[in-house]
Order: C-alpha cells, then sequence, then structure tokens
C-alpha cells in the first residue's frame, strides 16, 4: 500500500495518508485531480470497483467531504479516497464515465446534501423526497426538529422520568445509601 | 328553480382533480365518498359478524413492521386459523395493515391503496412510530401520527410488536367489528375535506386524482 501512495505522490500532491487496517487505507487529494487518480486506481491498480460514494458536512470549516471507496477484487483491499470542496459553490466533477452506476450515488447527494454534479444524468429527479421544498435535509443547518414540528402532528403526552428517582419515590421511600463495603482484593 | 341549486350544490360538491393535467381529467371520478349506514339492524349484525370471519389483508409491507407479517402467516403463527389471509390487491382486500413507519413518499401510496380498497375496510397501525412517530418523532421524512391522514380502527403498540401482540390486536379488531363500532369507511367520507387538507399540507407533488375511485 505504501509503494502505491509513493506511486501516486509523484503524479499528484497527496495528503493525510492515514493505514486504518491492513486492508483499509485512506488519503487526501485536491479536487481537480479526482478524475485522474480515479482512472489511474482503476486501469492500472486493480481497484475496478467503486464500493459508495458519500458526502460529510463539516458546517465549521465550510467544508463537505466526498468520499471515494474503491475496492481492489484481486488482493482485497480497499481505499478511500477524501476530496474537500467548499461548502457554498458545492459543485463537484461527475464521474458517471468511469463507472456507470455512479450516476445514482450522485443523484442521492444532490437531493440530500445539495451538491451539484454537471453533466451527470437524471441527476435533478427526485430519489427519495418527493416534491421536497426545503434546504437539502442532510445539511446541518436543516434543522429537523422545527420542522417536524411546523409540518406534522407531534402527540402531547411525551413525558420522561429519571428511572432511579421514580424507583425512589415510588417504592424506595425509606431508602438510603449503603456504605460500599471495601473488599480484600481492591 | 329548485332543481337548479341542487344541480349548482352538486357541481360544488365535485372534487376538482387539480394535481391532474387537464386532458386526463375527465378519465377520473370526481364523486366524493359517500356514508353508507347500516341496511338493517340484524341483518348488519350477521355481516359484522360475517366480516369478522375473513379478515383479508392488503399484501402491501409500509415499513419495517411489515417483516413481522412473514412469521404471522407462515407455519409457526399460522394466522389462518384465525381467518386471517393476504391478498395481493387493494380491491380485494379488507384489512389494511400499516407496517411501522411512514415516511411521506408511502404515505402517498398508502393513501391511494386506502382509497382504492372497498368498504367495509379497516386499519391496523402496529409500532410506536404509526402512534407518535416513535424513533423517528423528529425525521424530516417520516409522520408523527398516522389518524391524520387516514382513519385507524386498532392500534399495536411495540418497537417491533411480536406476532403474537399482532393475533391479540386482530382478536381485538373482531371483537370491535361484531359490536359494529369499526366504522373507519365513513369516519374518513364525513371528514374528507379535513383529511384531504392534511394530505395536500405534506404531499407536495399532488400528481392524482382527489379520490382514487
Amino acid at each position: 500500500m505504501e509503494n502505491l501512495v509513493k506511486r501516486i505522490k509523484e503524479m499528484i500532491p497527496v495528503e493525510n495518508f492515514k493505514k486504518q487496517n491492513s486492508m483499509l487505507c485512506f488519503f487526501t487529494v485536491q479536487e481537480q485531480h479526482i478524475e485522474l487518480i480515479l482512472s489511474y486506481l482503476k486501469n492500472n491498480e486493480g481497484y475496478t470497483d467503486l464500493i459508495f460514494l458519500q458526502a460529510v458536512d463539516y458546517l465549521e470549516e465550510n467544508k463537505f467531504m466526498m468520499t471515494y471507496m474503491l475496492n481492489n477484487l484481486e488482493r482485497g483491499m480497499n481505499l478511500g479516497i477524501n476530496v474537500f470542496i467548499d461548502r457554498e459553490k458545492a459543485e463537484m466533477t461527475s464521474i458517471h464515465r468511469l463507472w456507470s452506476h455512479v450516476w445514482q450515488f450522485q443523484r442521492e447527494i444532490h437531493e440530500l446534501y445539495g451538491i451539484n454534479f454537471p453533466g451527470s444524468p437524471r441527476v435533478t429527479e427526485p430519489f427519495v423526497l418527493e416534491g421536497w421544498e426545503e434546504m437539502p435535509p442532510m445539511r446541518r443547518d436543516f434543522d429537523t426538529m422545527e420542522y417536524v414540528e411546523r409540518t406534522f402532528y407531534p402527540r402531547d403526552g411525551r413525558e420522561t422520568s429519571d428511572p432511579k428517582k421514580h424507583m425512589k419515590e415510588k417504592l424506595y421511600k425509606n431508602y438510603t445509601e449503603v456504605p460500599k463495603i471495601r473488599r480484600e482484593n481492591d | 328553480m329548485e332543481n337548479k341549486d341542487i344541480k349548482d350544490i352538486e357541481n360544488a360538491m365535485k372534487l376538482a382533480n387539480d394535481g391532474l393535467p387537464e386532458k386526463e381529467r375527465a378519465l377520473f371520478a370526481d364523486a366524493r365518498p359517500s356514508h353508507i349506514g347500516p341496511a338493517n339492524k340484524y341483518l348488519e349484525k350477521f355481516m359484522n359478524w360475517a366480516r369478522s370471519r375473513s379478515l383479508w389483508i392488503l399484501a402491501f409491507g409500509t415499513g419495517c413492521g411489515a417483516t413481522e407479517l412473514r412469521p404471522l402467516f407462515t407455519s409457526r403463527f399460522d394466522a389462518s386459523r384465525y381467518g386471517i389471509a393476504p391478498r395481493p390487491t387493494p380491491r380485494q382486500a379488507s384489512v389494511f395493515v400499516i407496517g411501522g413507519y411512514a415516511s411521506i413518499k408511502t404515505i402517498k401510496r398508502i393513501v391511494r391503496s386506502y382509497e382504492q380498497m372497498q368498504g367495509p375496510k379497516y386499519v391496523v397501525a402496529l409500532g410506536s412510530c404509526t402512534i407518535n412517530g416513535g424513533m423517528y418523532y423528529d425525521s424530516y421524512n417520516t409522520i408523527n401520527r398516522i389518524d391524520y391522514y387516514i382513519p385507524v380502527d386498532i392500534y399495536i403498540t411495540g418497537c417491533m410488536p411480536r406476532p403474537e401482540s399482532l393475533i391479540a390486536g386482530f382478536e381485538k379488531l373482531k371483537e370491535n367489528i361484531r359490536a359494529g363500532e369499526c366504522d373507519g369507511m365513513n369516519t374518513y367520507a364525513d371528514n374528507f375535506d379535513w383529511y384531504k387538507k392534511n394530505q395536500k399540507q405534506i404531499i407536495k407533488d399532488w400528481n392524482m386524482p382527489d379520490y382514487n375511485w
């Protein structure tokens, strides 16, 4: 795996190389190199499978992190490639030419995070949310509780009580703290 | 003169079917559901007894609770003993089991299937999600209370309810049917506008007829 990263480092800048275990590594590349690095790994290094494509919202840093998880069937290795993109612009290179199923992932990410993939087929079609009019719901500044109270009809009567306190009041009125016994092994 | 007034009222009572494209509106019915009372006291009693003996469930698993219907119908719990059988289409079914949480995308299909079922029809809502949202009480995509969208006859609590409690719920439903208390179809017809208002509030892309008969 280290050799692979060495070969990639000769081509493009690579940051934050992290070996999770013997089967899984992560590193970060820049946004403009993603198509190059993915096609290199697919064609030359045997990472022929894209398992998933996901986005993480880093609200504090004003960034989205995209993770492309690749799999090498022959060697049984997984490789995660992280890319940070700007949260305000929220646009990413579409890789639907490399893997034919990627358009579905990109369509879902477009709906849930509002990240645009120019050129990706059917990317604006609704996936899970039909007729959604709010901001993309998986963004962290979307307040789900406020939306639920505004849209649905919460049922009253949801009460919480601390079980320990409740039991003390109801059952063990004469309860006193038992002094802790010191055992010899301690 | 009077005939004209009645016609005006009839026209005003017709459903608009706004969600459909204009050329398709004529293809669908614009009539509302109507309140159907009992025909005869003794006949109704006999009919209710017969209805309670053959509950046909619509085979439409609407949430994770639908997994509990598989053991219910297979050999261990064998719901056929109680006269409960699954049916493939809404037209043949009389009981609709809401299996747990209902997302907005599903509630559109639930409403459509429920309205296509022939009366008398009963709704069994299982799981805490249908009662107050359960663990999805703050989810953006899951409704909190199912009884704002379709009338419910029996709730079965639990997350998930076991097949035993489902059988107990069906027994309770049978009792209620025999007592003539399960009148969800008429409740839906009487409060049709209120139910439609609630449904249209969450289903934003309403592209089906207002009443799906």
